[in-house]
């Protein structure tokens, strides 16, 4: 760790892997229409570390969800490298989430009834070049807690858990919804720099949303969003490492 | 407050609507199995006691040779005799227009003064033939419906020798032949074989039987002593030829509507608890998912101020929706299989009036059964659900704990990791997943017993028709000729091989233990009745004693090398000592058999024949049965090829109809609870299943999580299906097994196959329809909420 000093923002020129355009999203519930997403347009570079921030209700995790190919966009167009997958049908979404990207999401989502190694392995069976368990496990601390199952651990070993799960396919692009929300701040910190650590190692693309502001000095880039709009976005100057930030 | 609760009833109905039917059905199979069952064999009880009670159905019956009219007296007043009535019975054969082969009869004689005391006949149509007219006949409806009789018709009838015309004047039903089965035949075969009403003077004329009888039936007082008046009588008999007097038991027709009435009794006290034990467990698994899924809304309610009993009176409305469905299924599916079988039956049964029983009580009872397995099944949940304090109920439940199956050491990966959650799941409940398998074995066990009974209708049919009876036809002579006979039999066309046969009738003693039977002979030489052995290999006769069937053996207590005591009923009771030789195996009834000499040695009259086993040209029946029904000294023919035909015929019916009802129960045991089962296993893992799919695993990679667990309780349910099959299978059909004749255990391979492809293509199509749902995930909205 890089103790109190802060990190310099590498500003090399990075290629986009995702341009979303013109991305709205309309819900209906019941009688009522809800407009989460509003026009937006994004664009995601290779090997960045992205935070999205805004408060809940604000449209970050629907984007995020229609980037990742969980779900579809009323209008607009997303591009992932030369792929235009918002034309993708249903099959092909499932095969680009299966290829290219991981997932980490609030409620850790594992599989109660597979051990950490088994959770791990689960995503090995479905990619071309999976990590070995064993490996992934370790880059998350948790060699040591392998063969046990999610009701045995802790909250942040759950969600480290899921880290490893994401990774182990050595995706291009790892999704966080919230990760740290059902964490308490030092084990959230735990899981932050793991996230960070595996965006150098692996030179993934780490995109978290947060509703959590203090989050957003990790990263190289904070996009705020407001009312299904991105209202800012600002390139941090200096990063600061997980362990120097606090709430 | 209670509104409420029921609105959300309304609702929680509309939204599980496909399980509820699912549970309602399997309980509506066992409503309506029991209605039928029930309704049917309280129809067929009732409506037999009011036919032989109004129609004076005799409690003893006996042949004899020849009795003089005199005897009658000492009979009437033998202590316990209500009632006694002579007659004359004889076999005939007729001659009828437009078939081909010769039909059996018996022909029974009618007092010339009008109605006889006893076993009366019901006149569906026509009128009693009149003494004073020549060639009168009554005739037996079913036999008269096969040809389409009518009074005023005619047939030729060959008695005692002479071919006569007989016109029909009525055609009647008698509580003696509601099931008429002919000679030989295995089932009755109603253009065949009919029952004749004549009047006592024209038999007598006839038969040549002036001033004497050679059958009598008794009614008896209420307290009279069955077994004394039985011996009594056979002791006076006996001098004229008796072969044994027999209770109501042994009287083939009331024996054969007993042992259905016992199939009833059996079908009603197995298959309904059945269906009611699975419905049971169903009710039991969707009301704890759903009171799982329920259990923060049950602690708000609490905290509200809702009461337990309030909460419990809430699921058990649940409960009885299910019972309301399946009864009203059960009760419309009953009263129509009832009215199906009831017409079944009077194919077979002739009864004046068959109508299936719709007595309200029978509907109590079924409807009450069902609610009560249903309440049992959900009793546990529901208190549980209504006993947990608000506290509690709001907190999310317990993790789930799983295991891993340790075995020290690293398996190599062998299976997937979605195998594994399936199976480790399966592994998590296992009493729940002993209950499923239970449930989907039954209907492999109740397909197994349907097709295991046409397997050993199969090899009682080979056994009887190709192994040891493969005559065509078995000629019975009037009188014990001298074996000269069979030449002039020989001689008929078509006639290619005749075996001459001698049977006595016989009492068979060992110690206390007695049967009433006869002692047929036996030869090396004969190629068309056989004797064989467990394997169906030809025996050779031992010159001496007795070769015994299984089922005497067994009634008797005798094996090889006992001496049985021999009583020659017709030869002033002379008592024999005879070596039993072997135990033989056969399915016709109390079958022994003696060699031909020593038999006439023992009975000591000569050599002499009392029928004969005929072989006959296929080509040449037509030309063989109309000769049949001109030659003199034939008593009675058995046709054992149509008997084989009709035998068959009416099996594939009744296997067919049986196999097509199996089949939709079997099919609704398994949709409802593979259909829950796997609907309780996507609610329960729904959320795992969809973070599946957005991890990039396809719907029929995540499909493979539900299906796997599902086949795995199906392939385990398969053993134990045929297992309990076989053990059920067994039983059923030692339940058939009589003194008429008894039917070999057979259980084909083939038949556990057909049963398990049944359950598992409707086990897998239940799966599918569930499986469909895991298309529809939405995977945005799985991941927001927390388990």
């Amino acid at each position: 760790m890089q103790g109190q000093e802060a990190v310099k923002n590498d500003d090399r020129e990075r290629a986009p892997i995702f341009c979303a355009r013109g991305i709205s999203k309309v819900y209906m519930t019941g009688e009522v229409e809800v407009r989460a997403l509003d026009g937006v347009d994004l664009d995601l570079m290779a090997g960045e570390m992205v935070v999205l921030l805004g408060p809940s209700g604000s449209g970050k995790s629907t984007l995020l969800n229609i980037v990742g190919g969980l779900d579809r966009a009323s209008s607009g167009t997303v591009r992932f490298r030369d792929e235009m997958i918002s034309d993708y049908p249903e099959w092909k979404l499932t095969r680009y989430r299966r290829a290219h990207v991981g997932f980490v999401f609030q409620f850790y989502n594992l599989i109660p009834s597979l051990t950490a190694r088994e959770n791990v392995a689960l995503v090995g069976a479905i990619s071309k070049n999976p990590m070995p368990p064993e490996e992934a496990l370790e880059m998350v601390g948790l060699k040591q807690r392998m063969d046990h199952f999610p009701a045995q651990m802790s909250g942040g070993e759950q969600q480290r858990v899921a880290i490893a799960r994401a990774i182990a396919k050595r995706p291009e692009v790892l999704f966080c919804d919230e990760p740290t929300g059902a964490l308490d701040s030092k084990t959230g910190i735990l899981v932050l720099e793991v996230l960070c650590r595996i965006n150098e190692a692996l030179g993934a693309t780490v995109a978290i949303i947060t509703h959590n502001a203090d989050i957003r000095r990790i990263a190289h880039r904070v996009i705020t969003f407001r009312d299904g709009r991105i209202e800012g976005t600002e390139i941090n100057q200096e990063r600061l490492s997980p362990a120097d930030i606090q709430w | 407050m209670v509104a409420i609760l029921d609105r959300k009833l309304l609702r929680d109905v509309r939204r599980l609507w496909a399980q509820l039917l699912a549970v309602a059905l399997v309980l509506a199979c066992g409503v309506a199995v029991l209605i039928m069952a029930v309704g049917v064999y309280r129809s067929l009880i009732e409506t037999r006691d009011t036919f032989y009670d109004r129609y004076g159905f005799a409690d003893v019956f006996a042949s004899v040779t020849r009795a003089p009219d005199r005897l009658a007296d000492e009979i009437r007043t033998i202590d316990g005799v209500l009632r006694a009535d002579f007659r004359v019975v004889k076999p005939a054969i007729l001659d009828i227009t437009g078939m081909e082969a010769p039909a059996a009869a018996t022909v029974i004689s009618t007092p010339d003064s009008g109605e006889p005391l006893l076993n009366r006949a019901y006149i569906r149509a026509g009128r009693l033939p009149d003494p004073n007219r020549v060639g009168e006949v009554a005739v037996s409806e079913n036999f008269a419906k096969a040809h389409g009789f009518e009074p005023g018709d005619h047939f030729e009838a060959l008695m005692d020798g002479k071919k006569r015309r007989l016109t029909i004047t009525a055609i009647v039903l008698s509580p003696e032949y509601v099931y008429a089965i002919g000679p030989g035949d295995m089932v009755p075969d109603n253009a065949r074989y009919g029952i004749l009403y004549m009047p006592e003077s024209v038999l007598d004329g006839i038969f040549d039987m002036d001033g004497a009888f050679n059958n009598v039936t008794l009614k008896l007082g209420r307290n009279a002593n069955e077994d004394a008046v039985i011996e009594r009588l056979d002791r006076l008999l006996s001098p004229y030829g008796g072969v044994g007097a027999y209770g109501r038991d042994r009287q083939i027709s009331n024996a054969f509507v007993d042992s259905e009435l016992t199939q009833l009794k059996a079908m009603a006290g197995v298959l309904p608890p059945i269906f009611l034990g699975v419905a049971a467990f169903l009710v039991n698994m969707v009301l704890s998912r759903m009171i799982a899924l329920e259990r923060e809304q049950i602690g708000l309610l609490k905290a509200l101020g809702f009461s337990s009993p309030a909460i419990a009176v809430h699921y058990i409305k649940l409960t009885l929706v299910i019972v309301i469905i399946g009864t009203a299924i059960g009760f419309a599916l009953g009263s129509w299989w009832g009215v199906a079988m009831t017409r079944l039956y009077v194919r077979f049964y002739t009864f004046p009036f068959l109508v299936f029983d719709w007595s309200p009580d029978v509907y109590l009872l079924a409807g009450g059964v069902a609610a009560a397995a249903a309440l049992i099944g959900a009793a546990r949940v529901i208190y549980s659900a209504a006993s947990l304090p608000a506290a509690v109920a709001m907190r999310p439940p317990e993790p789930v704990r799983y295991r891993q199956l340790s075995l020290g050491f690293r398996l190599p990966r062998l299976l997937s990791e979605l195998t594994v959650m399936a199976l480790r799941n399966i592994s998590r409940f296992p009493l729940r997943a002993t209950m499923t398998v239970i449930g989907i074995a039954m209907p492999v066990a109740l397909l197994t017993v349907g097709w295991s009974t046409s397997n050993s209708m199969d090899a009682m049919i080979r056994a009887i028709f190709f192994d040891t009876q493969r005559q065509d036809a078995t000629v019975s002579f009037t009188d014990a000729l001298a074996p000269e006979a069979l030449v002039s039999l020989a001689r008929l066309p078509g006639v290619m091989r005749a075996e001459g046969f001698r049977a006595e009738p016989v009492i068979l003693r060992n110690g206390y233990r007695e049967k009433h039977l006869s002692i047929s002979s036996a030869s090396d030489l004969d190629d068309l009745s056989r004797v064989v052995d467990a394997d169906a290999v030809q025996l050779s006769i031992p010159p001496e004693g007795l070769m015994v069937s299984e089922r005497v053996a067994e009634t008797l207590g005798l094996s090889t090398g006992d001496l049985a005591q021999v009583e020659l009923v017709t030869r002033n009771h002379r008592l024999v000592s005879v070596p039993v030789t072997s135990v033989v195996q056969s399915f016709l009834g109390l079958a022994v058999y003696m060699d031909g000499r020593a038999l006439d040695h023992m009975i000591g009259d000569g050599d002499r024949v009392s029928g004969a086993n005929i072989a006959v040209d296929e080509t040449r029946l037509a030309t063989f049965y109309g000769a049949v029904k001109d030659t003199p000294r034939i008593a009675g023919v058995a046709l054992n090829r149509l008997s084989l035909e009709n035998f068959r015929k009416t099996m594939r019916e009744n296997i067919d109809i049986m196999s097509t009802i199996y089949i939709a129960l079997a099919a609704v045991i398994t949709f409802g609870v593979v259909y829950n089962s796997a609907r309780i296993l996507l609610s329960e893992r729904g959320r795992e299943l969809a973070s599946l799919r957005v991890l990039g695993f396809s719907r029929a990679e995540v499909s493979q999580v539900l299906l796997v667990e599902i086949a795995a309780l199906i392939v385990l349910a398969q053993p134990i299906g045929w297992y309990l099959g076989y053990v059920f299978a067994k039983l059923v059909i030692s339940g058939f097994s009589s003194d008429l004749f008894t039917i070999p255990f057979v259980v084909d391979l083939d038949s556990y196959a057909r049963a398990s492809l049944v359950v598992v293509i409707a086990g897998l199509l239940s799966a599918l329809v569930v499986r469909r749902r895991i298309d529809r995930f939405d995977l945005v909205e799985v991941l927001k909420t927390r388990e």
